[in-house]
């Protein structure tokens, strides 16, 4: 329906469903330690789709933390030529963004300038291109490249995450961009849905679902829905975890008398087992280099988080904290990873250095779960509570902003961050 | 077990009897006359499954445990293995059972331990005398609690396996 409306019009009723049928509404606590001050002055040319890319970009950058948005009202110039640095240092920014944008035959294209206030430089001239239903699109690249060029790190804003909305009857598997908005149902049923994990190239996603009676192992294509069960065994088949090179999935299964971690190509074939704990193992996750797996076992008699080669072999316990440990991740550098601790009746999500082992906690605790790293590793996602439902949250690595984002309905769950596009 | 088995066949009598005869079916005197009427009532009593009697032990369908045990609690054997006799003694009938856990845990985890707990019935009903072609035993993790909320009431509710016959 939206591909039917056309030109300036089209366009902003886009803007406007999409404002109101926002699947999450976000909440932002804390600010980075270092705020950048950057003024935003709206695109010319098209000015209204203008004004809608910059909301995107403003919001974006104001949701890292990393940004403080300096106030551009009454000053609108869209050429370097037309910028009198003086002004906009006097308004305390040391970054400027300007450009123009417009529509033409069913594309916007957006020239855009990130200017340096206190050098009178230019440190970015990039053209974006994208189909005019792509509004958000552009705001969200615009909103990388300034990022990038200002931190040092890959933005994130054009990536999306994944997570299972639950209703009273019904479980739904959502896609979504990183801000919420654009979000597609990928399966919608009554039996719960659980663990969703992007394939490496952003085109797949294997869950585990009950609709056959009991944990199976599904994967689906995101472009086509087409969809197969990789693991339906009697017992539990859960936790699936791709390699980075996308041909294979590590996944569990009880059918051999407890939960052990086993590889399987994801087409459903070249079964082999690679735990042999005899202990619940479970929650795999493949290391950036394809050659160790992070996971959760009882083996030692309470839940913790543990490492072994990834074609198997003698697991190494890395969690001595108190408590019990759950849903290891790597971060994308390897060097460290994120999981959820469960002291005292709260959990916490925290990190740890795979180097010194040194773990530090980066929430105040709840019930904060199921955390996935943002591809740059400059941000968590992770499953939280808060008004009696569950919400997805973010904190970005250091521990100082974190983001609250509420879903219109139901609980939102089992969260996680998918790779860059 | 047999003991316990044949307890529960007396009660059954008994109660089958309690609401014309409270107090005389136990005198000693009058025997001949429950066993005479105990003669015709036999193809009622196999007509009633003791499966649908509230009064019998099969009435209980739960398994409950402390927090991240598996192992079934001494309290709930006695009822694992009335399920197992009478699993042996009817081999049409088939039992899913279904693990459960709190929610206290990741979803993974639980789904795990809800798998243990399920399994560990399993093995005490197969134990117990019944087929494994019976029996299956799946987990649900903490995705179906029969209780919400985060306390230890909730929790306990939560913390169990479903014996549930198939239809």
């Amino acid at each position: 329906m939206l591909r039917i409306l056309s030109g300036t019009l089209g366009l902003l009723m886009l803007a406007h469903s999409a404002v109101s049928n926002a699947a999450l509404s976000i909440e932002i606590i804390g600010a980075g330690e270092h705020q950048i001050p950057i003024a935003l002055v709206p695109m010319g040319g098209d000015e209204k789709l203008g004004a809608q890319i910059n909301d995107v970009v403003t919001s974006d950058l104001t949701r890292s933390g990393l940004f403080r948005i300096v106030d551009s009202a009454g000053k609108s110039p869209h050429e370097t030529a037309d910028v009198n640095f003086n002004d906009w240092q006097l308004r305390g920014a040391d970054a400027l963004g300007i450009g123009n944008v417009s529509v033409q035959n069913g594309r916007i294209e957006a020239r855009f300038r990130l200017l340096d206030v206190v050098k009178h430089d230019q440190l970015l001239g990039e053209a974006v291109s994208a189909s005019d239903s792509q509004m958000r699109a552009v705001g969200h690249r615009i909103a990388d490249l300034i990022y990038e060029k200002l931190t040092g790190d890959k933005g994130v804003f054009s990536t999306r995450i994944a997570y299972v909305n639950r209703q009273p009857k019904s479980y739904s598997l959502i896609v979504a961009d990183s801000d919420g908005y654009n979000d597609q149902v990928v399966l919608k049923q009554r039996e719960p849905i659980m663990s969703p994990a992007w394939s490496p190239d952003g085109k797949s996603m294997a869950y585990v679902s009950f609709e056959t009676g009991h944990a199976a192992v599904f994967v689906q294509s995101l472009l086509s829905n087409r969809r197969r069960a990789v693991a339906d065994f009697p017992g539990s088949n859960s936790a699936p975890a791709w390699s980075p090179d996308g041909k294979q999935l590590a996944i569990v299964m009880t059918h051999d008398g407890s939960s052990q971690i086993y590889l399987i190509n994801p087409d459903g074939t070249g079964l082999r087992r690679i735990s042999f704990s005899g202990a619940i193992d479970t929650e795999p996750n493949f290391s950036p280099d394809g050659q160790s797996i992070l996971f959760t076992s009882d083996q030692g008699g309470s839940p913790q988080i543990y490492q072994m080669p990834a074609s198997g072999g003698a697991p190494q316990r890395l969690t001595f904290a108190s408590g019990n440990s759950f849903s290891p991740r790597y971060s994308p550098d390897g060097k460290s990873f994120v999981f959820a601790n469960l002291t005292g009746g709260q959990f916490y999500i925290a990190v740890q250095d795979l180097q010194n082992g040194q773990m530090q906690t980066l929430t105040e605790g709840g019930w904060e779960r199921k955390p996935s790293f943002a591809p740059n590793g400059k941000i968590i996602l992770f499953a939280s509570e808060a008004r009696g439902r569950g919400i997805l949250a973010t904190v970005s690595s250091d521990g100082r902003v974190q983001q609250h984002m509420f879903t219109q309905s139901g609980d939102a769950r089992e969260p996680v961050w998918g790779p860059q596009p | 077990m047999k003991k316990l088995v044949i307890s529960i066949v007396l009660l059954n009598l008994l109660a089958a009897c309690a609401s014309q005869k409270p107090k005389e079916a136990a005198a000693p005197a009058p025997a001949p006359a429950p066993v005479a009427k105990a003669a015709p009532a036999a193809p009622a009593q196999t007509a009633v499954d003791p499966l649908n009697d509230p009064h019998s032990i099969l009435a209980g369908r739960s398994t409950y445990y402390p927090f991240d045990v598996s192992v079934v609690q001494a309290a709930d054997k006695p009822l694992v293995e009335a399920h197992a006799k009478y699993l042996s003694q009817h081999p049409d009938r088939k039992v899913r059972l279904e693990g459960n856990c709190d929610e206290r845990g990741s979803a993974e985890y639980n789904l795990g331990l809800g798998q243990r707990r399920a399994d560990g019935v399993m093995k005490m009903l197969e134990a117990g005398g019944a087929k494994a072609s019976q029996l299956s035993a799946i987990s649900y993790g903490k995705e179906k609690p029969r209780a919400l909320g985060h306390n230890e009431a909730a929790w306990a509710q939560n913390r169990r396996t479903d014996i549930d016959y198939m239809q």
